[in-house]
């Protein structure tokens, strides 16, 4: 158990352990869905958002249902079936609530159900031991970064538009190049704050 | 075991030799279609495992097992899955096979349990299975969609297996704990290990692999 403070933990998830950036989750939609500052910023939240609610759910389902009855083995399918579940619920919600939300969000919600990174948040919170706070604080970090970083990339992208990228590197391998330089980058505040 | 060998080709019998399709199966997931290099899917866990050769191995190995796990369950039971749940169904049989894969790293090899980390729990989610499982065994008879499973699995891991080699080769010098490139002339580059080598040797392993792929690489032009 650590006592980081949940605040510390929102910074460092966002900064110094992006989740993408030194984890190197989510990557599948960060590629698919990096071409447009629009549509970044629309995955970007959605993201964040399930992000943050998943974590918190799966940190009650995994030390309120999971641990008393001895089924921590089970956790990798019950995460994934609370994540589902939640993205369905949510993507119903908003479709009768907020229509002009649903539009926005709408395509990239079921999307989100196969982003590695809502699932590595959760998986990240049980084997870091964090407690409620800071899992709360870890989820909601963790997608504000992932959002970060792919705006970034949608920015990055939409300017290498006009350049001229070597024939074999075209698409996808300077997508890679060009993230490993944001990598970089991020790795500069390396030394801010931690968490293990 | 010799007679039976042909019970297993019962499934695609009249169409010719089993070998057949299955080795053009065979080609076409580990190097025409190769899931990493040309579809690029599933680029998370080879992004975060490989900064070891070991590491990439075992991966490798995990991704094969699950996604020949996977392959043949989705097959055997495609005609009785409702088309309406078989995502939710896909997905239950894939985390079966995790879990099986993670029980057995955590009961025989927990060193290697603990350096993968939440990367194993990650399979459920890699896109190469869920998009196997989808694209191929739900159409295929059981023995064919093992082979496909195999030669995905298989096509994965060989890329892994030299992304993973060249970071270990180029981080640390070593190659399983082998020292292959002496101090006196090669400083390890640490940063080959750490995030940003990963995304750069990725990048350039599927650019090369465009190289050898000339039309096709025109067509994935943005």
């Amino acid at each position: 158990m650590n006592d980081t403070s949940a605040f510390i933990i929102v910074i460092a998830a966002i900064l110094t352990n992006n989740i993408l950036l030194t984890n190197f989750l989510g990557m599948c939609s960060f590629i698919a869905c990096s071409g447009q500052i629009r549509t970044a910023l629309g995955l970007g939240t959605a993201v964040t958002f399930v992000m943050t609610m998943t974590t918190m759910l799966n940190y009650v389902i995994l030390h309120f249902v999971l641990i008393p009855l001895g089924l921590e083995h089970l956790k990798f399918i019950i995460f994934i079936a609370v994540i589902a579940g939640f993205v369905q619920f949510v993507e119903m919600f908003v479709e009768r609530f907020s229509p002009k939300l649903y539009f926005a969000l709408g395509i990239f919600l079921p999307l989100i159900t196969v982003n590695c990174a809502i699932l590595g948040a959760s998986l990240f919170m049980e084997i870091r031991k964090y407690t409620f706070a800071q899992s709360v604080g870890f989820g909601f970090g963790a997608g504000v970064g992932w959002a970060v970083a792919i705006i970034l990339m949608a920015g990055l992208r939409q300017k290498m538009r006009y350049s001229n990228v070597p024939e074999p590197f075209q698409g996808v391998p300077i997508a890679m190049i060009v993230t490993c330089v944001l990598a970089m980058a991020f790795m500069g505040f390396a030394g801010m704050v931690s968490i293990q | 075991m010799a007679d039976k060998q042909p019970s297993a080709c019962v499934p695609c019998q009249g169409k010719g030799l089993c070998g057949g399709k299955g080795l053009l199966t065979l080609k076409d997931g580990a190097w025409t279609n190769n899931p990493l290099s040309i579809q690029v899917l599933g680029i998370c866990s080879a992004l975060a495992v490989t900064n070891k050769l070991e590491n990439s191995l075992v991966m490798g190995g995990a991704l094969i097992f699950v996604c020949v796990g996977s392959n043949l369950f989705v097959s055997l039971l495609r005609k009785w899955t409702p088309h309406r749940i078989r995502m939710i169904a896909e997905v239950a049989i894939i985390a079966t096979f995790v879990i099986l894969f993670d029980q057995f790293l955590k009961a025989f090899y927990w060193d290697m349990s603990k350096q993968l980390g939440p990367y194993v729990g990650l399979i459920i989610t890699n896109c190469i299975i869920m998009g196997r499982a989808e694209a191929f065994a739900l159409q295929n008879p059981p023995v064919l969609s093992i082979v496909d499973g195999a030669a995905n699995g298989l096509g994965y891991a060989v890329v892994l297996a030299i992304i993973g080699f060249f970071r270990e080769l180029l981080g640390s010098g070593e190659v399983l704990g082998h020292r292959l490139l002496d101090g006196d002339w090669y400083t390890p580059n640490q940063l080959m290990i750490l995030a940003p080598g990963a995304f750069f040797a990725l990048g350039v392993v599927i650019a090369i692999f465009n190289i050898f792929r000339k039309p096709d690489a025109q067509e994935k032009k943005e």
